[in-house]
């Protein structure tokens, strides 16, 4: 300290601590001031809304109102969220190709970036779930059994013990869940799509949900072991049931009309 | 020959065969030999259709020796206990003893889940095989006298193994049986004043308690079983006793049988089709997947799943329920469920619509001779739409039954579908019954034709003077008497309306409802009279009348 304290009056000292002054600014500026990455990136956040909301006005606008208000053919899209979004677009039942009891699944047209920005422009307009991060959704390592009994309480009552599916009221239905994308399954639960309750994380844990998808994982897949044989699309007494009268006793008479026609005598009658 | 005489034989060739002693010894004790000589060259007619009640025989054989080997690992008990079976779907589920007990036979016991399979195909097929011997023994009236006592051994064979059926169905105490017997329960309380006592009564307290599979346990492998094992063979000593009936033809009366002997025919047959029988019913277990509980899971009374449905027999009763309206009756703190007790009530009368026609009939008819020959059902247009319009009132309650998958699997309202159903119930029956008759006459007349004017050939023959004319083929006289076999009843007369004093008789309403009746049966309008000798003679004497 003594050697800097000697040279404090040296005629270039000045410059010195101006120059450590503006070099602390400077770096101060650049490790706190928003950096121009962020501001890039901003841009792309309103030019990702502005793509969305083109795309929104072409395929959506017609039922959902201009700005996602609603309309007599659409419910409003305000606070529906990204998930929301991501869910029916991503599954095909969004543009809906006419109105009905329920809007069903169908081919996707659109590119996940193209939903990406619908997503964001719907969002835009008001806070809801977002679209979940495959953390959340990836099944790996969740307890199956645990799923399979939230299953059976929260979601058979509509969807078949292993989601094959059921009838609601009035031409309503709950799909056949079978190689529904774990990331759909869980933006349904999160959403609550159509006629289906949502099931928040405040009601049933993300955890839960990994459960539940892990458990349909193991069940209604192609993966599914059928120890029995053919399972008969899983339904239940019903096709049990028609299965056992047309192949169980129609093949029955087949071979007793085969017997009784290979009779004794030396000349049939 | 005389004893002293085989005795000389005997000792001329030493001792007789080792078989010809057996038999002997046990002729001694058992009588086997006046058995045999009574029994084996028992005549059986040959037609397919005779052969289903033996289908229902040997799926019934099937249905008891693999249920004895279910009963060997299977435990009745309702004890709730952690499943740490290979299944991981369900580990560390809380299940009780018969369900855990279920898991343990198709995933460890050598064999369990085939075993298990052919049981349960084993018994869908005995009902319906069932179902379809009765509707056989229906439409060809082979229940008018004397048959009508094992008409009705037969239904009650039918409505056992129905509950026999469901209370098997129930064992496992997984989520869809145990739905079916929440539904069992719900019927028992909707009963006016006693439906509580007697559910509590059937549960040993509150549903589902501790106590039901324990219970159905023994109803289902002893004492429902037990009894239909008895009325099998009543209804089988009944069959030895009657003597098969058989179609019409040439050579067969009302007094013989035509066809082949017990022994060696019937018995190679018989024995033979039960393997198939086994068989067909093994490939069906081994190919097709029946009741997998692992997938349904246990059952907990908080949890249901849709598309719960009882298996097949029991489905009309599931549809009664769908359809029927919510009603109910509120008075001075009770409430009288309709919704479910009327459904309750209709149960049976649909089982007994059936069983008790063949009385209606005989009392119709008045006829007390003994029938042996089989009616065609052509020739019996009323008691053949009736059956049809019974099977489609059937039916209707069985889409009821189903009406959540006819709506996924048709994209059809399942509210369209029960109201379908609704009316369906009323009007089905009488528009089956009117096109059903309608098609019996028709078919009565084809024969009519047939019989005067021969079988078409297809051949056009030119006339000289350029007339085109269908060459007719007359008839076999093995054919003609097979389509004129059957004999018509005239309609019931009620009777001078005075006595032989010239004093008015007194006319019942039951005389009067009888001749309307019978007139419905038999009139002119309601069944075409065959051709007479005269009829045919005059059509087929050659005067060039086509």
């Amino acid at each position: 300290m003594k050697k800097l304290s000697a040279r404090r009056r040296h005629p270039l000292a000045a410059v010195v601590v101006l120059f450590i002054a503006l070099a602390a600014c400077a770096g101060l500026y650049t490790a706190l001031a928003p950096a121009d990455k962020a501001v890039a990136e901003e841009t792309a956040q309103t030019l990702t809304i502005e793509e969305g909301k083109k795309l929104y006005a072409v395929g959506c606008a017609s039922c959902h109102g201009t700005g996602g208000q609603g309309t007599s053919d659409g419910p409003s899209l305000v606070g529906v969220g990204a998930a929301a979004v991501d869910f029916q677009v991503g599954t095909g039942r969004m543009p809906a190709q006419q109105p009905g009891a329920q809007v069903p699944k169908k081919k996707n047209i659109y590119s996940q970036a193209e939903i990406d920005q619908l997503a964001a422009y719907i969002a835009s307009l008001g806070a809801g779930p977002e679209i979940p991060t495959e953390n959340a959704y990836n099944p790996e390592g969740a307890d199956i059994a645990e799923g399979g009994e939230l299953f059976r309480t929260n979601c058979a009552q509509c969807h078949n013990f292993t989601g094959k599916g059921g009838a609601l009221s009035k031409g309503k239905y709950a799909p056949s869940l079978e190689g529904v994308d774990p990331k759909h399954i869980y933006e349904a639960m999160q959403t609550g799509p159509q006629n289906m309750p949502s099931f928040p994380d405040t009601t049933m844990s993300e955890e839960n949900k990994k459960d539940i998808i892990a458990y349909l994982e193991a069940v209604n897949s192609s993966d599914t072991v059928e120890p029995g044989g053919l399972s008969l699309g899983g339904l239940g007494p019903v096709s049990e049931g028609l299965f056992g009268w047309v192949f169980g006793l129609g093949t029955l008479i087949a071979v007793a009309v085969w017997v009784a026609a290979r009779t004794a005598k030396a000349k049939k009658s | 020959m005389s004893t002293a005489s085989t005795t000389d034989a005997r000792d001329k060739r030493g001792k007789a065969p080792a078989g010809e002693r057996v038999a002997d010894w046990a002729d001694g004790r058992l009588g086997i030999y006046s058995l045999a000589k009574a029994n084996m060259r028992k005549i059986f007619p040959d037609h397919w259709s005779f052969m289903l009640g033996e289908v229902c025989m040997y799926s019934f054989i099937i249905i008891i020796l693999t249920g004895v080997y279910l009963t060997l690992f299977f435990h009745p008990s309702m004890n709730e206990v952690e499943y740490h079976g290979p299944y991981v779907p369900l580990q560390g589920q809380l299940m009780s003893e018969a369900f855990n007990s279920t898991m343990h036979i198709s995933f460890e016991v050598r064999g369990g889940l085939l075993i298990r399979q052919i049981h349960h195909w084993a018994a869908l097929v005995f009902l319906a095989g069932m179902f379809v011997h009765m509707m056989r023994v229906f439409f060809t009236g082979a229940f008018r006298k004397p048959r009508e006592v094992n008409w009705l051994f037969g239904f009650l064979l039918f409505v056992l193994g129905m509950f026999t059926g469901f209370t098997g169905y129930s064992l496992p105490d997984d989520l869809l049986s145990g739905t079916g017997v929440r539904f069992m329960e719900g019927a028992v309380l909707s009963v006016p004043i006693v439906g509580t006592y007697l559910s509590f009564f059937l549960f040993g307290g509150e549903f589902p308690g501790g106590d039901f599979v324990a219970r159905f346990y023994s109803v289902h492998i002893l004492l429902l079983p037990g009894i239909m094992l008895g009325l099998m063979v009543a209804h089988l000593i009944l069959v030895f006793y009657h003597k098969h009936t058989q179609f019409a033809g040439p050579g067969k009366t009302n007094n013989n049988v035509v066809g082949m002997p017990l022994l060696p025919v019937y018995m190679a047959k018989a024995g033979g089709f039960f393997f198939l029988v086994f068989g067909v019913i093994a490939i069906i277990s081994a190919i097709a997947t029946i009741n997998p509980i692992w997938t349904i899971g246990p059952y907990r009374p908080d949890q249901v799943s849709t598309g719960a449905q009882p298996d097949w027999y029991m489905g009309f009763s599931e549809g009664l329920i769908r359809v029927m309206p919510g009603w109910e009756i509120n008075f001075w703190g009770h409430t009288l469920v309709l919704g479910v007790f009327i459904p309750l009530v209709i149960f049976p009368l649909v089982l007994v619509a059936i069983a008790v026609y063949p009385f209606i009939e005989s009392w119709v008819t008045g006829d007390k001779r003994e029938h042996h020959i089989l009616d065609r059902p052509r020739n019996a247009p009323t008691r053949t739409a009736f059956g049809v319009a019974w099977i489609t009132w059937y039916m209707v309650l069985l889409i009821g039954g189903g009406n959540d998958l006819w709506a996924t699997h048709f994209h059809l309202s399942i509210n369209a579908i029960t109201w379908f159903v609704r009316i369906a119930f009323f009007v089905a029956p009488v528009v089956a019954f009117i096109i059903t008759k309608r098609i019996c006459l028709g078919l009565q007349r084809r024969d009519r034709d047939k019989i005067l004017h021969g079988r078409e050939t297809g051949i056009i023959k030119r006339l000289p003077h350029g007339e085109f004319i269908e060459v007719h083929e007359p008839l076999s006289q093995e054919q003609l008497h097979t389509l004129t076999a059957h004999e018509q009843y005239k309609p019931a007369e009620i009777g001078p309306a005075v006595d032989e004093n010239g004093v008015a008789r007194k006319i019942t309403r039951r005389e009067k409802l009888r001749a309307k009746l019978s007139k419905g049966y038999y009139s002119e309008d309601n069944q075409i009279l065959k051709p007479t000798v005269e009829e045919y003679k005059e059509i087929t004497s050659g005067h060039g009348h086509h």
